[in-house]
């Protein structure tokens, strides 16, 4: 009974807390969206609803050339890491156990690694072959760190796989090739996918890795982005981070979906 | 028959890593590698690197450690005690925050709303870091929103300096490490076993004590693996630094970025970017030897 009573307060408190830091998080996110339909300029003073600055953003060629390039640097790096981190799971959930660690913790280098150190060793190494930088170096450094990511979420989809439909379907007389992609692959695809929707993201996101390597003929969005901030905060900025942040959030809610469906 | 399938296995796995050693392997270990050996090297006169005449001569005169020699002037050596005490402060901060937040979601929040609170937490992570630091600077520049609300409301008479200190760097990095923390420490305090909570309090334990002496002893596992992954990153950033702090708060990872550009110092830069993996892989490696002599059961 003491206790109960006790608690009481503490409970309010830590429920204020919570709420308190959710204001923290949220609160910075819902502000720049709403700066971006503010007409005013410089002032953080609210003006009243324009489309404006979206509109400005429309016309704006780097921009646009930036996003082209984002779009195109994120779908091919998602191929090619969901492809190579799925086999890359699938071996480490069927391999034998000796034979894993070394496999693991190559994975997990890329994604514990500083970000800048990993920036730092892909523009020495480019450097040292003389390879030209643009969206080629671009790729791979994303490709390098988006296998882990998928590696790691498709393990976990793996280590809840039900290995006696497969035995099944042996059983019933499909090759190993058949059993995979009649039995296994239909069955793991929500993890798949899940884990290319969070590379995709990554690879959208991804500033200090691809500053790096992105030489003078490959800015992508977020090099753009920045580049704007460093000359000063504008409404048209405002714009693309919103558009941004909302057409990540929306992926990342989906893989999450996938991941909870499928779970 | 047994040893004939894993024998089966062995060779259906092979193909199946080959391509992930492939890839890490030629871009990922081979630069490392290449950096490890640049770091002892000298930069010319127009950022290439100076090649080396005398092999012996720069092994013996001790050259090769002149990078590391010169990363211990006070300058830099100030930079990287910077960092590391703002990496600390943020990750204490982030537990002090963190831990109440992950303690209400696990143990006080009603159990069906479990899981929105917990991804309510963790989706502005997954959304870029630097947008989110450029929220930062919104809010708290000369016209930003605080100070804006503040001059309306009369409390103050002239815009105050909130941006471009190390006040707002700490609130930056709080920011964007907090979901880290809170990850951790929730999924220790969910596997608590509360009959211990309850056998504690019906022994007559005020909540302070059983907090301390139950609670936070048995959730320990998360918070240590909380402080290493906020830890980690918040040493090795610069996004934050370079656009809340503004010229004067250069940490580790402006001074690794900037000899790779403007100062197109690679060797300096490998050298430093050397020390700070030294440092990340200490802690990881302690953190690998505290989880496996038995640091709780914990999963990353």
């Amino acid at each position: 009974m003491k206790s109960e009573t006790c608690l009481a307060p503490g409970r309010v408190w830590l429920a204020a807390h919570a709420w308190l830091v959710y204001l923290f998080l949220y609160a910075p996110i819902v502000i720049l969206i709403l700066f971006s339909f503010n007409r005013a300029k410089q002032t953080a003073v609210w003006e009243g609803f324009t489309l404006e600055w979206y509109a400005k953003l429309v016309r704006n060629e780097l921009i646009l050339r930036s996003v082209k390039n984002s779009l195109l640097v994120a779908a091919i790096t998602t191929a090619v890491s969901t492809v190579i981190g799925t086999m890359a799971a699938l071996a480490l959930d069927r391999g034998p156990a000796r034979s894993k660690l070394p496999t693991q913790t190559l994975l997990y280098l890329p994604v514990i690694i500083p970000e800048i150190v990993l920036g730092a060793a892909l523009v020495t190494f480019f450097g040292a072959v003389h390879w030209r930088l643009g969206l080629g170096t671009v790729v791979i450094a994303h490709v390098v760190f988006s296998i882990s990511y998928v590696a790691i979420v498709v393990r976990a989809r793996l280590a809840g796989f039900d290995r006696s439909l497969e035995e099944a379907a042996m059983d019933l007389g499909a090759t190993p090739v058949q059993t995979f992609f009649r039995v296994t692959l239909p069955l793991i695809l929500p993890g798949i996918v899940a884990g290319a929707l969070l590379v995709f993201t990554i690879s959208i996101d991804d500033y200090v890795i691809t500053s790096f390597v992105a030489g003078v003929g490959a800015t992508t969005l977020p090099l753009q982005i920045y580049s704007m901030l460093k000359v000063g905060v504008t409404p048209e900025v405002n714009a693309v981070c919103a558009l941004l942040l909302v057409f990540t959030v929306v992926l990342i809610v989906t893989a999450e979906r996938l991941l909870r469906r499928s779970g | 028959m047994n040893r004939l399938t894993t024998n089966n296995r062995n060779k259906t796995v092979w193909p199946l890593v080959m391509p992930t050693w492939l890839v890490l392997g030629v871009f990922f270990l081979l630069p490392l590698g290449i950096v490890f050996v640049v770091s002892f090297a000298q930069r010319g006169a127009y950022g290439e690197l100076k090649p080396v005449t005398d092999f012996w001569q720069h092994l013996s005169s001790g050259e090769f450690l002149a990078n590391y020699g010169r990363s211990l002037d006070p300058l830099y050596l100030g930079i990287g005690w910077r960092s590391l005490w703002i990496a600390t402060v943020t990750t204490g901060l982030c537990l002090l925050i963190g831990y109440p937040v992950a303690y209400y979601i696990a143990l006080l929040a009603r159990p069906h709303r479990k899981n929105l609170l917990l991804a309510l937490v963790v989706v502005p992570f997954w959304t870029s870091f630097l947008i989110r630091t450029y929220a930062w600077m919104l809010i708290l520049r000369t016209e930003g929103l605080v100070n804006t609300l503040l001059l309306q409301a009369g409390l103050i008479g002239e815009p105050l300096d909130l941006l471009y200190n190390e006040f707002a760097v700490l609130v930056g990095l709080v920011y964007g490490e907090l979901p880290f923390m809170v990850l951790p420490i929730y999924a220790a305090l969910e596997k608590l076993d509360r009959s211990l909570l309850e056998a504690s309090t019906d022994l007559g334990a005020p909540p302070w004590s059983t907090f301390w002496r139950v609670t936070v002893p048995l959730t320990m596992p998360g918070i240590v693996a909380g402080v290493v992954l906020v830890f980690i990153p918040s040493l090795g950033q610069f996004i934050v630094s370079d656009l809340l702090g503004g010229s004067k708060s250069i940490l580790v990872g402006n001074l690794i970025q900037n000899q790779f550009t403007v100062a197109r110092n690679k060797p300096f830069g490998a050298a430093i970017s050397f020390e700070l993996m030294a440092v990340v892989l200490a802690m990881l490696l302690a953190y690998t030897w505290y989880a496996k002599r038995g640091g709780g059961n914990r999963e990353i």
